[in-house]
């Protein structure tokens, strides 16, 4: 059952999380101080309501309100091997992993699911900061591959919700090489024809940014997101030189060039739509033009009234990923 | 005169000694020190030879980054003939931390990628210790099209402790310099080899690495992130480097275990810097032999073969 999968699940799993944080229900904005409920932050898609600041959002959320109706299926990507170099700093690195999995809940930095915007199909990848920084490992680098090869099968765009600190270091060279890796997935979505659009959150640093992220056909930054190489104390120690206040932000990118546009939160799913229809040249009227019925019916309807149709993921899909092995 | 390495003391020292006696036996003082001689020179070879069989990981960082080794510009004098430097990135400037340019290798027309780290304070500031700006990157990207139009193989030579991170590199787009460069190095028709001769810096070394053969020097390293940048980061203890350089795994051997290189070249007892002719011409013959492998195909199957590599690291031991 589809919409139990994608649906009921992730609704039970918010039940239990919720639990977890009670102690979290007002939240400080970082720019003004004020204190907002966490409902109330939730309801305006984390971004503190007065100041507009974009606080991070959890990665489920991102899915859950960039879908028409809240309704995905995860799209299930093939396992690795955990901790393959037997990693030890101060920690275990096996440790780590074990404490990001309680934590967030989720086996890895990476989501991958699709679903409905606006009625058309897209797959969606998302970057869990949450999890060990949003860190770029074995499990993530193969979970965005196999999500861009997931949307050349299936014939959709690929939107990809950036967020890291960089490379996984305790998976060393091995998580290196996933920068060609997923530079592969986005050399066959251009091949395939298919738009590759990146949305740059706070933050995108390291050899994320120094990837697949830097490699859109589109490049949509978040208010205020962090985004760059290197980190701006590596930069100050190396040029012993004060940076800009603005260094490294969305606006700051975009004034030099390296991104298109800074979209507000609330904006986002609009806007991605709007590129994508254009670039899959899609009439934007299509969704409404496919319900015949009268005038008030929502394009979400259509989509659970709709029988199943090319657009419909294949059952496996809807399961959960599987532990990482 | 080699600058002997703090684990090389025990050759140090058995050369000294060589040297002492040497410096009696021109004193015209009557001893017959030929036979000495003879021992501790077999004795110093021996001594070397004992240390380099189990060299620690940290210390082929140090080997690696070891001042008298040869560079890039080295390897290239010594393998490409009518090399043919090409300069700039036509957008914002010339890079001179990655050498570009065209060539001849076995009298085969190439295309060549160098990064330079420089051997004296005055190169060493004109090559910016090797650690390229996007200009460098974007040049790297104009070369191997380049190589793509006139159907040359690109051979690069890397080495570099890393990406340089400055104000006006990230203002000119560093990531994007990077990521474009993978991307173009990873859609070649033509074929490629990347040479790691000494340091593999993490994103900046692989933006001309994602070649369909990938080889190391033997005591050449190749990491995520350098042993220093790991101990400050994860163990909060830049003390703990010599650790994170075994953690990390980071030497030839380690990468040629994890499937992540195809081949590592020798080099002489005691590292590149003591026989660097030598070892210039392994790396030759080690060049030569992968290209020949890669001879014959087209380039769609030379993308493809480039593809398929790179996606299956990590998958064989899943």
């Amino acid at each position: 059952m589809n919409w139990i999968n994608s649906l009921v699940r992730p609704k039970i799993r918010d039940l239990w999380k919720k639990r977890e944080v009670p102690e979290n229900l007002w939240i400080k904005c970082p720019e003004t101080g004020e204190m907002v409920f966490h409902r109330d932050l939730e309801a305006n898609l984390w971004v503190i309501p007065n100041s507009g600041h974009h606080m991070r959002m959890p990665a489920r959320k991102r899915l859950e309100t960039f879908f028409d109706d809240g309704a995905y299926d995860t799209v299930k990507t093939r396992g690795v091997q955990a901790d393959p170099h037997k990693f030890r700093d101060s920690k275990r690195y096996s440790d780590r992993l074990k404490e990001a999995r309680a934590r967030s809940g989720e086996d890895e930095a990476v989501l991958v699911a699709q679903g409905k915007v606006n009625g058309m199909k897209m797959t969606v990848a998302v970057q869990n900061f949450e999890f060990i920084a949003g860190s770029l490992g074995m499990a993530a680098g193969e979970a965005i591959l196999e999500g861009m090869l997931k949307a050349v099968e299936t014939g959709t765009p690929f939107v990809m919700f950036a967020a890291s600190g960089g490379a996984r270091m305790q998976e060393g060279i091995l998580s290196l090489m996933q920068m060609p890796r997923t530079t592969v997935g986005v050399q066959m979505l251009r091949e395939a024809g298919l738009p590759y659009i990146v949305v740059l959150t706070n933050p995108t640093t390291g050899g994320v940014s120094a990837s697949y992220a830097m490699l859109g056909d589109v490049h949509i930054a978040e208010p205020g997101a962090m985004i760059g190489f290197a980190g701006r104390r590596v930069i100050e120690q190396t040029v012993r030189e004060k940076l800009p206040e603005d260094f490294q932000t969305a606006e700051y990118l975009l004034d030099h060039g390296m991104i298109d546009m800074v979209v507000p939160r609330q904006e986002m799913k609009e806007t991605i739509f709007r590129i994508s229809s254009i670039l899959m040249k899609r009439e934007v009227e299509l969704p409404k033009l496919e319900a015949p019925k009268p005038a008030e019916k929502t394009s979400s309807e259509d989509a659970e009234t709709k029988p199943a149709s090319a657009d419909a993921a294949p059952q496996e899909t809807a399961d959960e990923a599987e532990p990482a092995r | 005169m080699h600058s002997y390495l703090e684990f090389e003391k025990p050759v140090a020292d058995i050369e000294g000694k060589i040297q002492e006696l040497r410096a009696l036996a021109a004193g015209g003082e009557a001893v017959n020190v030929d036979d000495e001689l003879d021992r501790l020179k077999a004795k110093s070879s021996q001594t070397l030879q004992e240390i380099y069989a189990k060299l620690t990981p940290w210390q082929k960082t140090l080997v690696a980054r070891h001042p008298d080794r040869p560079h890039a510009v080295e390897y290239v004098a010594g393998l490409i003939e009518d090399f043919t430097p090409l300069a700039g990135d036509r957008k914002f400037a010339e890079d001179h931390a990655l050498i570009a340019g065209i060539g001849r290798f076995r009298g085969q027309s190439v295309a060549i990628l160098a990064q330079e780290k420089g051997h004296d304070t005055e190169t060493r500031l004109k090559h910016n210790f090797g650690m390229v700006r996007p200009e460098g990157y974007r040049k790297a990207v104009r070369v191997m099209e380049m190589a793509e139009r006139f159907a040359m193989p690109l051979i690069s030579f890397v080495d570099t402790s890393g990406a340089y991170p400055g104000r006006g590199a990230e203002e000119r787009g560093q990531s994007e310099a990077i990521a474009r460069s993978t991307d173009v190095g990873l859609g070649l028709g033509t074929p490629s080899v990347a040479v790691v001769i000494g340091e593999g810096g993490s994103g900046g070394a692989i933006a001309i690495a994602t070649a369909n053969k990938v080889l190391m020097m033997e005591h050449a390293i190749y990491s995520v992130i350098s042993p220093e940048g790991a101990a400050s980061i994860l163990w909060r203890d830049s003390a703990k480097a010599q650790d994170a350089a075994t953690a990390l795994k980071i030497t030839a051997q380690d990468l040629k275990q994890l499937g992540v290189i195809d081949g590592i070249v020798d080099e002489p007892v005691g590292g590149a810097h003591r026989a660097r002719e030598i070892v210039i011409d392994n790396a030759g013959k080690a060049i030569e032999s992968a290209l020949q492998g890669l001879d014959g195909m087209s380039p769609d199957e030379i993308r493809k073969h480039r593809r398929e590599k790179f996606i299956a690291i990590g998958r064989n031991f899943a």
